[in-house]
């Protein structure tokens, strides 16, 4: 399925088919999308809800669900003051209906194909359209080395937890590395730390490698690690950024 | 409209402001930066703006020889793409009108075209006649370079992409190409108030 080329976006009804509870903020709205036109791994979705008496709000919501997944699956973290995040996490019920247009963006994707190493790097939410990436990756059966580094505040905020450490154990090139930055478990193994220049020299591919690189997470921890991988020689052109501000979700 | 969100109230604003806020949009208070990738660095004893294109010659300027150009003082409410609006935003910088002075061209569109590459399309009349700025302060602070610092264009009247941040050139032409976002699947123009988004909108 392919989005390539100008389409215009409809708004949309999808219809949730389950809910899935991810950690005790975050949960995935897996969706059934009859009128789905496909989409690329790292993509978007608007998401506009609509009251009764006509008042309308619209977020922006990133797809975790691989191109090659049979429904669209968004994942979502309320936040306290949030206006939409709320509404999804918390008061949405299965068969309930969510209106929305996508898929959106075409500049933070990645396509099974590219042969380059890959290098991801997430923090808190930002895992989501990054793990639309390697949920493609492992449909598509891509050998591409991959390493993903993901900044969660503790071991419970980690999303999709589990399915990281099958997809990790299972051998095909991709490796995963956890840093805990408030709280970590009595015998944790991984980086108890925010992602600092040393974890990137760790983790990351040397510069020679020439990844493509995609970091995604709140503004300051993607502006530091972007900032980062630029004085680590990385070229300023192979990163591509997504941010998310946490403003009024 | 025909769908109801079940259960839906949302945050109802005060109605005072929301005649300023464009369709799809809500206010925010802080100020959100969204880049495709690293923030470029520019010293400015480097730093040039240039107008360029189907002109009779080039103009350029250094950032000395820019800083001592004749600048205003705007304050202007500005809409991101991605839902946010922010009112009563203040800027200081050098109208494009006073950028284009002297300038004879038959072109009627501009390529805005930024330090590490970025690129956004306009036609000459939405950055003429009082609606663009090349801005080097915001809020009375020289601007960040998270913000598009040392300098950004500053075209308020249409969504905020087309506010190009580190802001290098404008290119005159005769056609009007798509940019980097509008190459990757944003609108042409970007009117907040007709929310046209993306492509097709």
């Amino acid at each position: 399925m392919s989005s390539r080329g100008p389409r215009l976006l409809i708004w949309q009804l999808g219809e949730v088919a389950e809910l899935v509870p991810q950690t005790p903020r975050v949960a995935s709205l897996v969706l059934d999308v009859p009128a789905w036109p496909g989409h690329l791994a790292g993509q978007h979705v608007d998401v506009r809800l609509t009251a009764d008496d006509g008042y309308q709000a619209q977020r922006s919501y990133s797809i975790a669900s691989a191109p090659e997944d049979p429904h669209l699956e968004i994942t979502v973290e309320r936040l306290e003051d949030g206006e939409v995040s709320p509404y999804l996490v918390g008061e949405v019920r299965k068969g309930d209906k969510v209106e929305l247009r996508g898929p959106i963006g075409g500049y933070f994707v990645w396509t099974a194909g590219d042969p380059r190493p890959l290098l991801l790097v997430a923090g808190g939410s930002g895992i989501v359209p990054l793990m639309s990436m390697i949920r493609h990756r492992e449909h598509t059966g891509s050998s591409n080395p991959t390493r993903l580094l993901y900044s969660s505040r503790s071991y419970e905020d980690i999303i999709y937890r589990d399915e990281l450490d099958r997809l990790a154990a299972g051998g095909d090139g991709l490796t995963v590395a956890h840093t805990l930055t408030r709280m970590h478990p009595q015998g944790w193994q991984g980086y108890a730390r925010r992602i600092d220049a040393d974890m990137l020299s760790e983790v990351g591919w040397p510069k020679a490698e020439m990844p493509a690189v995609f970091v995604c997470g709140p503004t300051p921890m993607v502006e530091s690690v972007a900032s980062m991988l630029v004085d680590m020689g990385y070229d300023p052109a192979s990163i591509k950024t997504e941010r998310f501000g946490a403003t009024g979700g | 409209m025909s769908f109801i969100s079940r259960g839906f109230r949302g945050r109802r604003r005060d109605v005072a402001s929301s005649s300023r806020v464009p369709p799809g949009q809500h206010v925010v208070d802080d100020f959100p930066v969204l880049s495709a990738g690293p923030t470029p660095r520019i010293p400015v004893s480097e730093w040039k703006f240039v107008v360029e294109g189907e002109i009779d010659q080039m103009k350029s300027w250094t950032w000395d020889e820019f800083r001592k150009l004749p600048t205003e003082h705007v304050t202007k409410d500005i809409h991101c793409v991605t839902k946010w609006t922010k009112l009563d935003t203040a800027w200081t910088g050098v109208s494009v009108d006073t950028i284009m002075e002297g300038v004879e061209t038959a072109a009627e569109y501009v390529m805005a075209f930024s330090y590490g590459g970025y690129t956004t399309n306009l036609p000459l009349e939405d950055v003429t006649g009082g609606k663009a700025w090349v801005a080097y302060e915001f809020d009375g602070q020289p601007l960040h370079p998270e913000h598009g610092g040392p300098a950004r264009l500053l075209v308020p009247h249409l969504y905020f992409w087309k506010s190009a941040k580190w802001v290098q050139g404008l290119r005159l032409v005769n056609e009007d190409q798509p940019g980097f976002w509008e190459s990757n699947g944003y609108n042409m123009y970007g009117d907040p108030w007709r929310e046209q988004r993306y492509w097709g909108d």
